[in-house]
């Protein structure tokens, strides 16, 4: 009998008592949401299934259903959620029809789980030790305050915490992201489970911490040969840490196979589409000098001919004039320790740098890097403590009342959050027109046609206008934001962090509105961000902020094929899927 | 571990398997804050009831004599306690006075203190929370130690005092006692809100735009910050009635005024033997704080996304 | 912590200092003659006038009034009342009875607070919520004193199952009904907020992953979900103090019960203003005395903020 198992249904009925029999079938799984508009369908008859020791990924945009299906498996659906079809067999047993106290002796003891966001997953309220020793409790894997303590101890000690002893007694918001992530893998293996899922264990980190803590993970659960079952979004994440990889889309599974075949020869559109799209895929492709395009004949964008355009604009870019120039900018902020001591932070710790018109400068650097600071120093938002700040030859410094507000004019921008960054009671003409009606620029009716025209030039229709925010997507809604940024005709743009928080897809098509708009309008573009792969697509000039300082500037090229510091060197080893070979 | 072969599955692809990113729909049905809200409080029975007992003393308030026919000062001693007789559904008081016509007459009493002193909490609780809240700084720190003072004297207290020490006690300087200090628990409300929408990202554009700080409150910020202070507001409204009420009860109410409070005062002596000139004027009191209680609550739940998913 | 406390020990002075400024400047810049206001409508003998004239030292500038007026409070001289009685004296015998009263309204309504919440918030929506819901919205609409009339009607006077007034037999028990009804009128916030942050915490990743962890919901629920929620109820009981002075001086006047709030009650009626002014200020003292320790209780019940 030759085993071949595949991604579809066995035959119903058919009961393999083998020892190479899945730790986990799913069989045509539906999951059921009940919302206050009928139901929502949001998995729909999805199949696969794991091996002991074997990691699978499932990839997928938000509301795909990824997450949704991994917590189908142990049964922890958001209240209004049930499993509305089909089976999810564990070990053989079908745990669909399970109580809720027989899920508890699955989950922990068979099932761990490692949570998405460190920073909520943790009740404040109790202590680090006393988290982790009821974990363990729980699953009975030792008995005694002592074996109890000690095993604590040990788990921490596996999940990377060496000084776990003097920890136990510390509550959460004493620990950081990383070490509160290393906690819950902890918690999650510390009953040595046989499956672990990891629900997206490293997205609201650091990359570098997201590489070393992926990295320890891949280890322990090597080790102890437990399987995985990774969510996550990024598809060269995926690729790079699993065997098998499943695409999902709208509920369903859309693809699935060996991680690497998956990525070199993608079959299903969206698949393809989503290779396009995926920025750190797009760098690799780059990277590795492969000409050729992999992905023909697909609608959405393509990355990686984006990417191309720039390389040409990058040669040119020196010889125009300097629009922004930064020489020397300090923000130190007092920060309180205690009750009656500060100790000041150099926020921003004597960065210079220009950049030329028409032209994109990168600011990159991990979360407390100071590069939004920057961002808001250069906007004028906050007074720096030190240095020039030029725009247009004007300097910032000696603006002030009339001649700020002017510089304004030239200068807007574009931030992270698009749940955020529109005022939620305004229209969505009312937001376009307001820096318009600030400046006391044109009158009602002409405002009326600009807003017509900035909607047409982001792509949105112009019947738009009297929607509110909360009806938009998020995409849209960043596409409102910049038109909103392109009102006033500015010279300069900051982007701080402008696509961090969408999906690929919606990420590349505003990378790519936002490279037209760059030609069309003959833009300047600062982009601050933590995402050195999307860096690779859309800059000229990068610049790698640590601590306030930046560490290195160069060419894109440059940077990315002869990073001069160690720093930037881990940076680009952290971009995941950067260690995937692709066969040319 | 064996070495399985992992088929490459394929979903069937059919004519539009390629997703078409980040399609524009303009739904037909509209959606902002305050339709929803409204939405939200149309389908519900009880706004109905809540509102139409707001009208009804509102218009018992404005028109008394729609109601009733009968001088509510008129007394005579011979209906001392009376029981209820036809003209007067509610009998009378130990002074001979009909009930249910002082009742009435009553209402615009609670309804001024309750509006007056929700215009006072209001007035002055929304800019000491806003611009301490919003400013920040040696602006906060000062506001908000003065909030904290008026906060730390129980406003039930202060009113008694002011009301004691008061020459004159009118609506205006009851509402005065009760809002002059009811409005530090306002300021702390919104200046904690404000505190969470300052630093959302539209405030930041906003003054990126070029708009200044004092606009960007006005415009952006405080509108966003409505809904606990709308809450708050309505909720006051109620308790100032309940604080006139008692205050008159204690005898540092209003004087020469019809009110249900002086009316619930005056009837203790005689609990025992005519139980219902206490009762009625407390039950008009009671549904009228009800009904700004239950309204409060509703806007709440109809304002606050986070709040209707609790119910 | 202890720097926690030291700083906001140092924070309650100028808000101290403030409360007292602001109820002598209450009292004392009110047009006309202040001692004569102090007296209401009545027409008290000159030589009461004098004294008291003497007392808060009205011949000096309104500063050095305040400062004398702070000094007597600091030496325990508030005044006597106009039956010839310290202040002092009355307070300290009736406070022990307040004490008593309020200390039964506030248990009675932390349990009435946590465990309805806890009820109506594991049940969302169902019939107990709503049930809930309703009786407390009734409830907190009753004005305290209409509530504690009609206890003392229906209870004491029809039914016969309470004594109608306590007078000097201030025992538990017949002080169990006034404690009642006052614990009845200011639950609701707290039932609210504890149901609240029940259905907020059943929906917390912390739960969820505590679910994860493969323990039971019968652990979760105490461990996770009431033990979080209960902070924010347990300083709103605490904070619900001022809403307590008021009712105990509506219920000590109604039920007779001789404690500070019936002493304040009486020299309302009276128009004893003087020592109604006195007993303010003790009471508010008290006040910001409670919202020191509500801060502390909340420091020690909430790590985050212990571990600054």
């Amino acid at each position: 009998m030759t085993e071949e198992n595949t991604v579809q249904t066995l035959p119903s009925g058919a009961k393999p008592a083998d020892a190479n029999a899945p730790l986990v079938e799913v069989k045509d799984l539906e999951v059921t949401f009940k919302t206050g508009s009928g139901d929502v369908h949001a998995v729909r008859g999805v199949s696969f299934d794991i091996h002991a020791g074997e990691t699978v990924a499932i990839v997928g945009e938000s509301g795909s259903g990824k997450s949704t299906t991994a917590t189908a498996l142990i049964k922890l659906l958001a209240g209004n959620g049930r499993i509305s079809g089909g089976r999810v067999l564990v070990d053989g047993k079908d745990i669909t029809d399970y109580s809720e106290r027989q899920m508890a002796s699955v989950r922990g003891g068979t099932i761990g789980y490692v949570p998405q966001d460190p920073m909520s997953n943790l009740n404040p309220v109790w202590n680090i030790g006393f988290q982790v020793r009821e974990a363990i409790r729980a699953n009975g894997v030792a008995t005694g305050k002592k074996n109890i303590e000690a095993k604590a101890i040990e788990v921490l000690h596996q999940a990377g915490l060496g000084d776990a002893e003097r920890r136990l007694k510390q509550f959460p918001h004493q620990f950081s992201g990383g070490m509160r992530q290393r906690v819950l893998i902890g918690i999650g293996l510390g009953a040595d489970p046989r499956l672990l899922i990891a629900d997206e264990p490293t997205s609201a980190l650091d990359v570098t911490v997201q590489k070393v803590i992926l990295d320890h993970l891949e280890t322990l659960t090597r080790e102890k040969n437990t399987a995985m079952l990774f969510i996550t979004h990024d598809l060269g994440l995926a690729a790079e840490r699993a065997s098998k990889v499943i695409v999902m889309s709208q509920g369903k599974i859309v693809e699935a196979g060996p991680s690497l075949e998956l990525l070199q020869h993608p079959q299903h559109p969206y698949t393809k589409q989503l290779i396009a799209a995926a920025p750190s895929l797009a760098s690799r492709r780059i990277h590795s000098s492969v000409g050729e395009h992999l992905v023909d004949d697909v609608k959405g964008p393509d990355l990686l001919s984006l990417a191309e355009k720039h390389d040409d604009t990058e040669a040119a870019a020196q010889a125009k004039p300097v629009v922004v120039s930064v020489k020397d900018l300090r923000k130190t902020y007092m920060i309180r320790r205690g009750s009656f001591r500060s100790d000041p932070l150099h926020a921003v710790d004597g960065v210079s740098f220009d950049i030329h018109k028409g032209t994109t400068l990168a600011l990159v650097g991990e979360s407390g890097s100071g590069k939004s600071t920057a961002a808001r120093l250069v906007l004028g938002l906050e007074k720096p403590t030190e240095g020039q700040i030029t725009v247009g030859g004007v300097e910032m410094a000696d603006a002030s009342g009339k001649a700020l507000f002017d510089l304004r004019r030239r200068m807007q921008v574009v931030f992270q959050d698009p749940y955020a960054s529109l005022d939620p009671q305004r229209s969505i003409g009312a937001i376009i027109a307001e820096p318009l009606k600030v400046h006391k620029v044109g009158d009602r009716k002409s405002r009326h046609a600009r807003v017509s025209e900035l909607l047409d030039q982001v792509a949105l229709p112009a019947a738009m206008a009297d929607r509110y925010p909360n009806e938009l997507s998020g995409g849209q809604r960043q596409r409102v934001a910049i038109a909103r940024a392109l009102a006033l005709k500015p010279d300069v743009v900051v982007l701080d962090e402008a696509v961090s928080a969408l999906d690929v897809l919606v990420q590349a098509q505003i990378l790519q509105l936002l490279a037209d708009l760059q030609e069309e309008l003959d833009l300047t573009y600062l982009f601050i961000t933590h995402d050195l792969a999307v860096v690779r697509v859309v800059a000229d000039v990068v610049a790698v902020m640590e601590q306030g300082k930046i560490v290195e500037t160069g060419g894109t090229d440059e940077i990315f094929e002869r990073p001069q510091e160690q720093y930037t060197q881990r940076l680009l080893d952290a971009i995941p899927g950067a260690g995937i070979e692709f066969g040319s | 571990m064996s070495d399985r072969t992992i088929e490459h599955y394929v979903a069937p692809i059919d004519e539009n398997s390629a997703v078409e990113v980040d399609k524009v729909k303009l739904s037909e049905r509209r959606s902002n804050l305050w339709l929803d809200a409204w939405r939200d409080l149309r389908r519900r029975p009880l706004f109905y009831i809540a509102l139409a007992m707001v009208l009804v003393v509102t218009a018992a308030a404005f028109f008394p004599e729609w109601f009733t026919s009968v001088d509510p000062r008129a007394t005579d001693l011979a209906n001392s306690n009376g029981p209820a007789e036809p003209g007067h559904p509610l009998g009378f008081t130990f002074q001979g006075a009909d009930i249910y016509a002082r009742i009435i007459y009553g209402a615009s009493t609670s309804l001024a203190v309750g509006v007056l002193t929700m215009l006072i909490t209001g007035v002055i609780g929304i800019p000491m929370g806003a611009l301490a809240g919003f400013y920040g700084g040696w602006v906060d720190s000062f506001l908000s130690r003065i909030g904290d003072i008026f906060f730390s004297i129980p406003y039930f207290l202060a009113a008694v005092v002011v009301m004691s020490v008061m020459p004159s006690k009118n609506v205006l300087t009851i509402s005065f006692a009760i809002g002059g200090f009811a409005w530090a628990s306002l300021a702390r409300i919104l200046r904690a809100e404000i505190l969470q929408v300052k630093n959302l990202e539209y405030v930041m554009a906003s003054e990126a735009v070029g708009r200044s700080k004092f606009g960007t409150l006005v415009r952006h910020v405080l509108p966003n910050s409505l809904t606990p202070v709308i809450v708050y507001l309505t909720i006051a409204l109620g308790a100032a009635i309940t604080a006139e009420a008692t205050l008159s009860f204690l005898g540092v109410g209003l004087n020469n005024v019809i009110s249900w409070g002086n009316d619930i005062a005056d009837a203790q002596s005689s609990i025992r033997v005519a139980p219902g000139s206490l009762f009625w004027p407390s039950l008009a009191l009671t549904l009228t704080v009800l009904a700004f209680i239950v309204l409060g609550e509703l806007l709440r739940d109809a304002l606050d996304p986070k709040a209707r998913a609790r119910r | 912590m202890l720097m926690y406390v030291v700083r906001r020990l140092l924070q309650a002075i100028p808000v101290f200092l403030g409360t007292t400024f602001l109820i002598y400047f209450m009292v004392f810049s009110m047009p006309g003659d202040p001692v004569l206001a102090l007296f209401g409508d009545k027409t008290p003998n000159p030589a009461v006038l004098e004294a008291l004239r003497q007392q808060y030292h009205l011949d000096e500038p309104f500063f050095m009034q305040y400062l004398h007026y702070l000094q007597n409070l600091f030496t325990g001289n508030l005044g006597e009342t106009f039956s010839g009685q310290q202040v002092t004296d009355v307070l300290a015998r009736a406070f022990p009875v307040t004490l008593k009263l309020v200390l039964m309204a506030v248990i009675i309504e932390f349990l009435l607070a946590t465990v309805i919440g806890l009820i109506s918030g594991l049940r969302k929506g169902g019939i107990i919520d709503n049930t809930n819901l309703v009786v407390a919205l009734v409830l907190s609409s009753v004005p305290p004193f209409v509530a504690l009339f009609l206890a003392q009607y229906f209870i004491g006077i029809k039914l016969g199952w309470a004594p109608v007034t306590v007078g000097a037999n201030t025992t538990w028990s017949a002080m169990f009904l006034p404690a009642l009804v006052i614990a009845l009128t200011i639950y609701v916030t707290g039932m609210r907020l504890m149901r609240g942050s029940v259905i907020e915490a059943q929906s917390a990743d912390y739960v969820r992953t505590a679910l994860a962890k493969g323990l039971t919901r019968r652990r979760i629920i105490p461990v996770h979900v009431a033990r979080n929620s209960l902070i924010p109820v347990i300083t709103n009981t605490a904070a619900s103090f001022g809403a307590l002075i008021a009712g105990t001086t509506v219920t000590e006047g109604i039920f007779n019960i001789p404690g500070v709030g019936k002493v304040l009650f009486d020299a309302i009626i009276k128009g004893e203003t003087a020592t109604v002014v006195s007993i303010v200020t003790i009471l508010t003292i008290l006040y910001i005395i409670v919202n020191i320790l509500v801060d502390l209780l909340y420091a020690v019940l909430d790590p985050r903020i212990r571990y600054v």
